[in-house]
């Protein structure tokens, strides 16, 4: 069983009565030769160190190598313990993973690319927090995972993940469509409801450049995690009360390939264009090169 | 095209902060510590283009050391690799080459010295997300990715080589799933490379080490 792109998708879902995981599963043990339980095992430790580096930065921050980040997850869980969180219980969980994951990523501790070290923090982020603050099981989240791995396969054979190749939308972006459809399947929603999800989220994050200061991936790639985890979330609730989305997943995909040809050199992972080029970036780059 | 698994989409599980950059890292340096045979006494990372730029910023450095350790790319003690070298005894140094830049974005060459005196010079590559593949063993060019289990042999350029190799390896009953010989010029040293979806058994390399015109074999086991 295979399928090549999300319209495939949804018809083996509908021709199977089943959700987008259950195809996910389907197609790796038919291409791969792996067991379901084989499957679900590498699944569960992969959850198991999102959940620690979700965790971790919380009560032990560490600096990244570069210095441009570190400490930021704890910042916001803290002032969410104090009852001030103006963006709620659920979305403020979501920031203080998604930064976690990103600290622990650049203080080189171990994190699981989703799609990309990079985009680390994504999935995990918003996956922990539902899990959480809807008293879901391990079990639940991990089906969404599986969603997830779906929507970043399409992605990655139709588009691309690589910053380098198609800007942060690529990566972040493809984070967030994954992380949407997941959240959208784990609510309840439909598969034609995780696609929506998926495509609304790349709409929303297109066009978005790879500029990371000093190379590095600190800063801004911390702060758009978030964003990615952020989006997420409010299009797996958009998708969720019914609305549809005018472009198909596929076509979004397609699009964000060729929006990413357009961008600059200078705008894809170079360090050259963007917050990179900005005049306190380029004073910090230069301070950590001299050391 | 090759096939995308689930868990490459949702890995690999390493420690960051980059695929390319520390995970890619990590595997070249490991793949190259496999095919040296014995122990290592001094290593010398030549590194290019984006290595050459950004390896401190991202731990490429110590992922290097740490693929050289025998570490994966989910081993912790990445983090430590130069401490626990120097507590093996293990020389390194890290040269970068910003002249040479008709190569990869990600290269690195290995200059490996044995206890024994030996040397032997790798090229690697991280194409990215994590993969990688060799694509130099002491000056000859190759193409390979440790994907598979992948036999090495280092030998003269002489006829009946393959055939020879081929042979050993059916009374095995290893299927070969790709095959591919490489050579600077004629009569002289020559790789061929033999990738294996299967188990490669240890006892082929005695067989093949018999052969006078086979100067070393080397394995790379899945």
């Amino acid at each position: 069983m295979d399928f090549i792109s999300g319209q495939e998708l949804l018809q083996l879902c509908e021709e199977n009565s089943c959700r987008i995981s259950d195809i996910m599963i389907q197609r790796e043990i038919s291409e791969y030769g792996a067991s379901s339980e084989e499957i679900m095992e590498r699944m569960k430790e992969a959850y198991r160190i999102m959940k620690e580096a979700c965790h971790k930065p919380l009560d032990e921050p560490v600096p990244s190598i570069g210095g441009l980040i570190g400490g930021e997850a704890k910042k916001v869980r803290d002032r969410r313990r104090q009852g001030k969180s103006i963006c709620g219980s659920m979305l403020s969980k979501a920031i203080t993973y998604s930064l976690a994951v990103l600290e622990v990523n650049a203080s080189m501790g171990l994190i699981v690319a989703a799609p990309t070290a990079g985009s680390s923090g994504v999935l995990p982020g918003l996956l922990l927090a539902l899990e959480e603050e809807f008293s879901l099981d391990d079990e639940q989240i991990i089906d969404g995972l599986f969603t997830a791995s779906a929507i970043g396969y399409l992605i990655m054979r139709n588009a691309s993940v690589a910053g380098a190749q198609a800007g942060c939308q690529a990566e972040v972006g493809a984070a967030s469509a994954m992380a949407a459809a997941a959240a959208a399947q784990i609510m309840g929603g439909t598969p034609q409801q995780c696609m929506d999800a998926a495509s609304a989220a790349l709409v929303n994050l297109l066009g978005l450049v790879c500029d990371p200061v000093a190379g590095l991936v600190e800063c801004p790639c911390q702060s758009r995690n978030v964003i990615g985890a952020s989006n997420a979330l409010v299009c797996a609730e958009m998708s969720l009360a019914g609305i549809r989305q005018l472009i198909p997943f596929d076509q979004m995909v397609d699009t964000m390939m060729t929006v990413g040809r357009s961008i600059p050199f200078e705008l894809r992972e170079t360090a050259l264009g963007g917050c990179a080029a900005t005049e306190a970036a380029c004073a910090r780059t230069c301070q950590i090169f001299k050391n | 095209m090759p096939s995308i698994s689930i868990f490459d989409v949702i890995g690999p599980n390493m420690v960051g902060p980059s695929s390319s950059h520390t995970a890619g890292a990590v595997a070249i340096a490991l793949l190259v510590r496999k095919l040296f045979p014995g122990s290592v006494k001094e290593v010398e990372f030549v590194l290019y283009g984006s290595f050459a730029r950004t390896y401190k910023g991202h731990g490429t450095d110590r992922a290097l050391l740490g693929g050289m350790l025998g570490f994966e790319t989910h081993d912790l003690r990445i983090k430590n690799s130069f401490k626990l070298a120097e507590e093996q005894g293990l020389t390194y140094s890290f040269v970068t080459n910003e002249k040479e830049t008709e190569v990869h974005p990600n290269t690195v060459e290995i200059h490996l010295t044995g206890s024994d005196g030996s040397f032997m010079s790798v090229r690697g590559v991280s194409v990215g997300g994590g993969k990688v593949k060799i694509v130099k063993i002491n000056g000859v060019d190759v193409d390979f990715t440790g994907e598979y289990s992948t036999l090495v042999i280092r030998h003269l350029d002489y006829p009946g080589m393959v055939a020879y190799i081929a042979t050993c390896l059916s009374e095995r009953n290893v299927n070969i799933a790709f095959m591919r010989l490489y050579r600077e010029k004629k009569g002289a040293t020559a790789y061929s490379v033999v990738e294996s979806d299967e188990v490669i058994p240890q006892e082929l390399l005695e067989k093949l080490r018999e052969h006078e015109k086979v100067e070393d074999v080397m394995l790379i086991q899945v």
